[in-house]
């Protein structure tokens, strides 16, 4: 065993990496949650968004273009459940399950053409002397543009949320529908919207897992990324930097565990590749010991259905 | 203009007419569906709906019905009574998992001796596994309030991790030629849950089923537990002013159903699937979610909702080998009748009126 | 002519025609999968195989298939499900399958059965496995020399005989070439999750190996070390040829095609017998893809030279004198490994470092 030769730097790093898929599908998830729709269909859209960014990319040679197309994939998908759940009143539970199973399909059956090949290289963004500092140069300033992306939608999502009407009219809504609906808010309207961009995050989750993370396409490729993503979304108590917190433990034990395996460390596998579930709960359970009720931040309305009576 | 008026009760016509209207209604999407994959779309919806009842081998198909929807059942039952008090147990998987490595555990700890009370204790293993396994978030939950949707959820996937420890380890057939999986329990009489009436695929776990039919609906009826659990349900706070202790609801939804997953594990790998392998499990504690609330979270709805999803996987597979479906437009084509089966749901609760407000 | 004579003849005619649409009839052949058929690998390389089936035999036969079919219960029926219509030949391919195979088989003598990788034959049911070891020698030869930090970095799926017996395969052959190598062992514990392969492949290059072999299916490792640049891996289950000429340097192909094309065969012949076989090099069951130019020529040969070997049958890669892990004597000088043994590998040879999990 040779623990000297894990990297701290490069571990940090690669965990960013390997968080991203998560972090963007749980993000999208964030805001949907806040608007009080639980979609339990997000393995669906990231699966959906990654065909649909792989063969656009294929077909373009773009990953750019592959990437919007990935979000539109994931945005017009997440709009079936958006249209049973909103409009037609259907369990939000069960339609998102659902969901996950039309997308996997679907995503399975525009795939077929597109096994074996290699997509267009998404380039890392070259921010010349900054990438060579020393520690922060390859922690901050080497990676490719999704990672700042997916920052940066932290970031944002962050920022509505807490500072701008928009964002308080979201939560309204996901507090209370009824009350937001007796000021005159258009309750339906803001959650599809809301829905949209989770099933668009969701999509790019999906599309940086098949153009960047692995890259391919196969069939089932995201293998439960978006129920981890779900998680990551109860575990961040429905704050935007919690999630990032979420996303990265989660990826970072991840990475650790295999780091701490290629080093040969005496720890049985089975036990380390359990250990980033075990360590999400016992954070999940110290956090929610010492904290009030009130405090862990689920929307009021969260899955409930909202019928305008009058 | 359309709008819709909630019905004060839930129209017991269209209680009855929605899901045939869905059927239909998937059966039209799922042609067109089948017919841009270049297939025949009658035959394809009638090999996937009709043959495995009436067709040339509906003999082996009708048993194999009850095999599918067994587990479904059982589990989806315990998960109702949860999901309609609001304790969400995501994690069935995981509690079957566990349930059926401790009920193959010990049934394997009395290999080979063969006596009576070996499938009995099995039973009573894979309850108890299971029902462990849920303490786990139940516990968590009264204690320090952690969300249990999270930590099911999450222990499904360490479920999965032990499954896999077992299958290589403690529980590997020492005369399996080093492969991983235990020994076969059907193998094995004393611990075997084989067909009770041969060539009808009922085995213990259908009866086990249909019990957990019964008695969910008697509990729910009739019971002051089956009152506290529809009323926590409909009014949180209500039911703590009538006096329901949240934390006994939260340990006795979240148990019984972990029990009933633990159960539906045992059963499954001591009859249908033999033996404890690392991909034993097969997404029924998940597909479970969704046949709970096809069937309206209702027992008897249930019951329904699990054969006709047993149904769509029996004649999806049919559908496969004999027209060259990929396995991709058959789960493509379930997602469509749940979603159908959801969107028309609406009827049941809505009256749909043409007309402005106060005008029709 | 009296009413019972034309019902003669009716059905005599009706006989004689059932009896040429008998004859007529194509070979039924199916084949059951553990994973889509988009894997792009294990089931996608048997569905090449049936494909070639259909390509060789035309209308002689006619081939059904059903994929993703979890172990257990549902191949049970899956199995059932093809005998029953009338398949004649069927092929079930994952070791999980072999209970529900010799099961569906004592319920129908008269269909043949073939099993891949397992180890249980009845009067009806043949089993079928490729010897990937020894491909993975010539993988560790050609590994072993292109290390320059002399680590080398292998990603397994579990831990079961088949990938352990790769493992000691490739360790052998890369010692026997290079005396300082090291091989760092890391288990994904699934057998499919594309993510987690580049997660592992990355964490493998950040402990400075720079070759890295795999027994799992996805191209996640190939993108990881071409990214990382200066690291070399080779390609699994299939030929993996869109990162040619590197970091992919060879690859490892099942090839199920001819074993198929024989079994199909023999059945029209009426000569099939239940058998086991272990295809290898020399069968053709296992190809090595093309060996690129960014090997060195002298290394290049001299792997071409093994496989050349082994697929004579000269050499075989688990020949004496072989230690196990804990320094006791496996085999003697100049002895071989049974097949026996190999089948059901549980153990490291000398030098691996690491504890097989279980």
């Amino acid at each position: 065993m040779d623990l000297s030769a894990i990297n701290p730097v490069i571990l940090v790093a690669s965990l960013m990496v390997a968080s991203t898929p998560i972090l963007l599908a749980a993000i999208g998830e964030l805001v949907v949650e806040k608007s009080g729709v639980l979609n339990l269909g997000v393995e669906g859209m990231m699966i959906t968004g990654a065909i649909c960014g792989f063969a656009i990319a294929v077909e373009t040679g773009s990953p750019t273009l592959g990437f919007i197309a990935a979000a539109l994939g994931g945005a017009l998908l997440s709009l079936i459940f958006g249209v049973l759940t909103q409009v037609l009143l259907s369990n939000q539970v069960a339609t998102g399950l659902a969901l996950t199973l039309f997308g996997l399909g679907i995503s399975a059956l525009l795939g077929q053409g597109y096994i074996g090949i290699k997509p267009p290289a998404t380039p890392r963004i070259d921010l010349g002397p900054l990438s060579d500092l020393p520690v922060v140069g390859r922690i901050l300033f080497s990676h490719d543009l999704m990672v700042y992306v997916s920052l940066a939608l932290v970031a944002g999502v962050w920022a509505f949320l807490r500072y701008t009407r928009g964002g308080l009219i979201l939560r309204a809504v996901g507090e209370s529908h009824d009350a937001a609906h007796a000021l005159g808010y258009k309750v339906i309207l803001i959650r599809l919207a809301a829905i949209a961009f989770g099933g668009a995050c969701a999509g790019l989750g999906g599309a940086y897992l098949s153009l960047v993370r692995v890259p391919q396409w196969t069939e089932g490729m995201t293998a439960g990324a978006g129920w981890i993503a779900l998680a990551i979304v109860v575990f961040a108590g429905w704050r935007a930097w919690g999630v990032l917190l979420g996303a990265y433990l989660f990826g970072g034990v991840t990475v650790l565990q295999l780091n701490l395996q290629a080093a040969g460390m005496a720890i049985p596998v089975e036990v380390l590749s359990m250990s980033p579930y075990l360590i999400t709960i016992l954070v999940l359970v110290i956090m929610s010991a010492d904290r009030r009720r009130a405090a862990m931040g689920a929307p009021a309305s969260l899955g409930r259905v909202f019928h305008a009576s009058s | 203009m359309i709008r819709l008026e909630k019905r004060p009760e839930p129209s017991s016509l269209w209680t009855a007419v929605t899901p045939v209207l869905a059927v239909v209604l998937t059966m039209i999407a799922g042609g067109i569906l089948f017919a841009a994959l270049g297939n025949e779309p009658v035959i394809a919806i009638r090999t996937i709906f009709w043959d495995p009842i009436f067709g040339e081998f509906a003999f082996y198909y009708r048993g194999q019905l009850l095999v599918k929807a067994a587990p479904l059942i059982l589990i989806a039952i315990g998960l109702s009574l949860g999901f309609r008090a609001g304790i969400w147990n995501i994690g069935a998987e995981g509690q079957y998992i566990i349930g059926a490595i401790c009920g193959a555990a010990v049934g394997l700890a009395f290999y080979p001796a063969n006596l009576w009370i070996v499938f009995p204790l099995m039973v009573i293993a894979g309850a108890i596994g299971g029902f462990l396994w849920a303490m786990i978030p139940a516990i968590l939950k009264t204690r320090f309030n952690t969300n249990e949707i999270l930590v099911s959820l999450l222990l499904v996937y360490v479920a999965e991790a032990i499954l896999a420890w077992m299958a290589l380890g403690p529980l590997r057939n020492p005369e399996g030629a080093g492969f991983p999986g235990s020994r076969n329990l059907r193998q094995y009489e004393a611990a075997a849950n084989l067909e009770l009436i041969e060539g009808t695929g009922i085995h213990w776990g259908v009866i086990a089923a249909l019990i957990a039919v019964i008695f969910a609906y008697v509990l729910l009826k009739r019971h002051m537990m089956g009152f506290h659990i529809r009323l926590t349900g409909q009014s949180p706070r209500a039911a703590r002013f009538a006096g329901v202790n949240p934390n006994m609801l939260v340990i006795f939804c979240l148990g019984l159903s972990g029990a009933l997953a633990g159960l539906a594990g045992l059963f499954e790998v001591s009859g249908p699937a033999g033996q404890i392998s690392i991909d034993f499990n097969v997404f029924y504690g998940f597909t479970a979610i969704i046949v709970a609330f096809l069937g309206r979270l209702h027992p008897i709805g249930i019951l329904l909702a699990g054969l006709l999803m047993a149904l769509t996987y029996i004649g999806g597979e049919a559908a496969q080998s004999t027209l060259g479906l990929p396995a991709a437009a058959i789960q493509a084509f379930q997602g469509m009748l749940l979603f159908f089966l959801l969107a028309v749901d609406l009827l049941t609760n809505y009256r749909v009126r043409l007309g402005r407000e106060g005008v029709a | 002519m009296s009413v019972k004579s034309i019902l003669g003849t009716a059905a005599l005619a009706v006989g004689l025609a059932s009896a040429a649409t008998a004859q007529d009839d194509p070979l039924k052949v199916g084949f059951i999968y553990v994973g889509p058929i988009g894997d792009g690998g294990w089931t996608y390389e048997h569905n090449e195989g049936r494909l070639a089936v259909e390509e060789h035999f035309g209308d002689q036969v006619e081939t059904v298939y059903q994929e993703s079919v979890p172990e257990g219960a549902d191949a049970e029926r899956a199995i059932t499900q093809m005998a029953l219509q009338g398949a004649d030949l069927i092929f079930t391919t994952s070791f999980g399958y072999m209970d529900p195979t010799i099961n569906v088989a004592q319920k129908f003598p008269d269909v043949k059965f073939e099993h891949a990788t397992g180890y249980k034959r009845a009067d009806n049911v043949s089993t079928y496995s490729a010897r990937f070891y020894e491909g993975r020698a010539v993988q560790g030869y050609i590994a072993g020399q292109m290390t320059e930090t002399n680590k080398i970095g292998y990603i397994g799926s579990f831990p079961i005989p088949e990938v352990i017996r790769g493992i000691n395969s490739a360790y052998l052959a890369a010692k026997e070439v290079n005396p300082d190598v090291e091989f760092n062992v890391v288990w994904a514990y699934t057998w499919f999750d594309p993510a987690k392969e580049a997660d592992a492949a990355q964490a493998l290059i950040e402990q400075g190996a720079d070759v890295i072999l795999q027994h799992t299916d996805s191209t996640a490792p190939q993108a990881a070390a071409e990214k990382a640049g200066d690291v070399y891996t080779f390609g699994q289950a299939s030929d993996m040829a869109e990162y040619k000429p590197a970091p992919r340097i060879s690859s490892i192909i099942d090839n199920w095609a001819p074993y198929y094309i024989d079994r199909v065969q023999a059945v029209m012949d009426g000569t099939w017998e239940s058998t086991d076989t272990w295809g290898g090099i020399g069968t053709g069951m296992v190809g090595i893809g093309e060996i690129t130019d960014a090997v060195p020529a002298d290394v290049k040969e001299g792997a071409l030279a093994l496989k050349e070997r082994i697929g004579s049958g000269e050499y075989h890669p688990f020949t004496g004198p072989i230690n196990r892990q804990d320094g006791s004597q496996w085999l003697a000088e100049g002895e071989t490994a049974t097949d026996e043994t190999l089948l059901g590998m549980d153990f490291y040879v000398e030098g691996l470092e690491g504890e097989i999990p279980n």
